[in-house]
């Protein structure tokens, strides 16, 4: 994206470059985010979310959190999916087809910026204000990891499970923009987003495990699991992920199963492979949309 | 270098329907055109295509001699748009959201302050300069566009029925806006189908009829082209005239090449002369003795060419 500035034919304005109408436009979209409802509820969500969590943890104690690694890995990596799922939902459903049925399209699209500004600018926005969910979910579960085993305990793979996390946020946010770019209306993005992340990739990710027996690659949520993986003791770094079978019941009636884990830097591939191929896509579709 | 809008070979089709049909329109200086026509002709099109919101089937247009399908940025820059009463994010107060305008534009911090106080002044919205835009009314909204349209004080305004939405009183000041616009060198492309206004405001008008330019001139120069060299006026009168008087007084009188009673206090007279004609039926009007209060121009010339141009593409 260029980021020289062009004079006005008459020579009197200056209009910014592209990156600088970026970060404004960010700027100015991140205040409508965080002045909405949507902000509210969805912090009044993660907080619930995270009051059942404190509940759960003190209720039972020693079962669930016989580690800091175990505590971590079993409610930051399991919850914080859910979370980084909830705010792109509830920032990205609507963020370009809202344009369209809000008719705030028109009001951007009169100013001298280019298509991709007002896209990539609203990414970084729903990707900041995300970014505020996950935070205030990571304050609530460092809270009780550091009354349980005091705060110098925080292990050192919860940064690079934040990191994997803002990845796998950064492609949820990929796929719900373009899933937006597709609409013109606002509760389809929504419906869709919600749909595939909470319960559509987890299933066909279970009939691709389950009934085709390959590993599920092509599948993001298979690659969210390195979030949490990365507190295990055993957890593998690198391209290729392990493959577990149990055994449940005996004789002709026992049934085989097959569980497949990314490795970690497997999952960075997945992740990274859907952020550039959801952006690159959800951008041309932008570009060529026309607010009729 | 004259502010200007062109299009060439501008035509945009959905489906099988065409709503723009190779217009080439060139408008140029410091002026007010208005772009009349029917719902359906293609206005809006022609001001989408212009902004980039929408693609051409076949053609361009260029702003200020940028091609805006090319390069859209640099063809905005110096354009003010208002199109289809655009909705403003609802969190925003006016001040904030002429802010990001101003921002985005590249105003000066310096100058923004004063100059989204003065387009507020002028919209007339300045006591709500910091209430929520997402309570206010549709009218009000429309005025906040209108200073959005403002801030940056371009040099080519855009405007798609700028009115639409408003109150008659603030019909009244778009149009007042408008004209104050006009006296500060600027090229004023507005969409509109009101006549009155069109008559009020512009110097220039363009017709667009089922997505083709039917004309484009000066109004002095349609109505001279379309009414065979008539010019009309309504001539308000502070008693009642029988329809004999008219016949016997009025009708007769030199240049009168017409006589429409509207109502009993009320004519419309078609006259040849131009200017002069005007100047010696007004003296001879007075000398009648009938009570004339006023002798204004009449809007019904270009209705009349309006709905004859219109109809005959029907």
């Amino acid at each position: 994206m260029a980021s020289a500035t062009v004079d006005a034919p008459a020579g009197r304005l200056q209009v910014p470059g592209s990156m600088q109408q970026v970060l404004k436009l960010t700027r100015y979209q991140l205040r409508e985010y965080i002045r909405s409802r949507r902000f509210v509820a969805l912090a009044a969500i993660v907080l619930v979310i995270g009051a059942i969590l404190t509940a759960v943890v003190a209720h039972f104690r020693g079962a669930v959190i016989s580690t800091n690694l175990a505590y971590y890995g079993t409610f930051w990596g399991g919850g914080v999916v859910f979370v980084i799922v909830l705010a792109a939902v509830f920032f990205g459903g609507d963020a370009i087809a809202g344009e369209f049925q809000n008719k705030t399209g028109y009001f951007l699209m009169g100013l001298p910026m280019r298509r991709a500004t007002v896209y990539v600018g609203k990414f970084i926005a729903a990707f900041v204000a995300s970014v505020a969910m996950m935070l205030l979910f990571l304050a609530i579960l460092v809270g009780n990891g550091a009354y349980y085993f005091g705060v110098n305990l925080l292990p050192w793979q919860i940064w690079l499970s934040l990191v994997l996390a803002l990845l796998y946020l950064a492609a949820v946010l990929g796929a719900t923009f373009l899933f937006s770019s597709l609409f013109k209306v606002s509760a389809y993005g929504f419906v869709l987003t919600a749909l595939l992340f909470l319960i559509g990739f987890s299933l066909i990710q279970d009939v691709v495990t389950m009934l085709v027996k390959i590993e599920p690659w092509m599948i993001i949520s298979y690659a969210d699991s390195t979030i949490g993986e990365v507190f295990s003791t055993n957890v593998l770094w690198g391209l290729t992920g392990t493959v577990t079978q149990s055994t449940i019941g005996m004789g002709p009636h026992a049934v085989t199963t097959t569980t497949y884990t990314a490795g970690v830097g497997e999952g960075i591939v997945i992740m990274l492979v859907y952020l550039v191929v959801t952006a690159a896509a959800g951008l041309w579709l932008f570009e060529r949309e026309e607010f009729t | 270098m004259a502010s200007s809008i062109e299009t060439f070979g501008l035509t945009k089709r959905f489906g099988s329907f065409t709503a723009l049909d190779h217009l080439n329109l060139k408008v140029e200086g410091s002026k007010c055109v208005g772009f009349l026509g029917p719902n359906g002709a293609g206005k809006t099109t022609t001001l989408k295509l212009l902004t980039d919101m929408i693609f051409p089937t076949e053609g361009g247009c260029r702003i200020n001699g940028v091609s805006v399908q090319d390069d859209r940025k640099r063809a905005l820059a110096d354009a003010g748009v208002l199109i289809e009463s655009p909705e403003i994010y609802p969190s925003l107060t006016p001040n904030e959201a002429l802010g990001m305008v101003a921002d985005l534009r590249g105003l000066a911090a310096s100058d923004r302050r004063d100059r989204i106080r003065t387009v507020l002044g002028e919209v007339k919205m300045s006591d709500w300069a910091d209430q929520k835009v997402g309570r206010m009314s549709k009218g009000m909204k429309q005025r906040i566009n209108i200073a959005s349209a403002l801030v940056h004080d371009p040099a080519v305004l855009l405007l798609d029925e700028p009115s639409t939405g408003l109150d008659p009183r603030g019909m009244a000041e778009v149009r007042a806006i408008v004209r104050d616009l006009k006296q500060s060198h600027r090229l004023i492309f507005m969409s509109s189908h009101i006549l009155s206004e069109v008559v009020d405001v512009c110097d220039e008008v363009a017709l667009i009829d089922k997505g083709k330019l039917l004309f484009y001139d000066t109004l002095e120069n349609v109505t001279a082209r379309f009414a065979n060299g008539h010019s009309t006026v309504d001539v308000l009168l502070a008693r009642p005239i029988t329809p004999e008087d008219v016949a016997r007084r009025v009708t007769p009188l030199p240049s009168v090449a017409g006589v429409q009673q509207l109502d009993p206090k009320r004519l419309r007279v078609r006259f040849t002369g131009g200017l002069d004609g005007q100047e010696h039926l007004v003296e001879a009007l007075v000398g009648l003795h009938l009570g004339v209060v006023s002798v204004a121009e009449s809007e019904s010339a270009l209705e009349e060419i309006y709905l004859s141009q219109i109809s005959r593409g029907d």
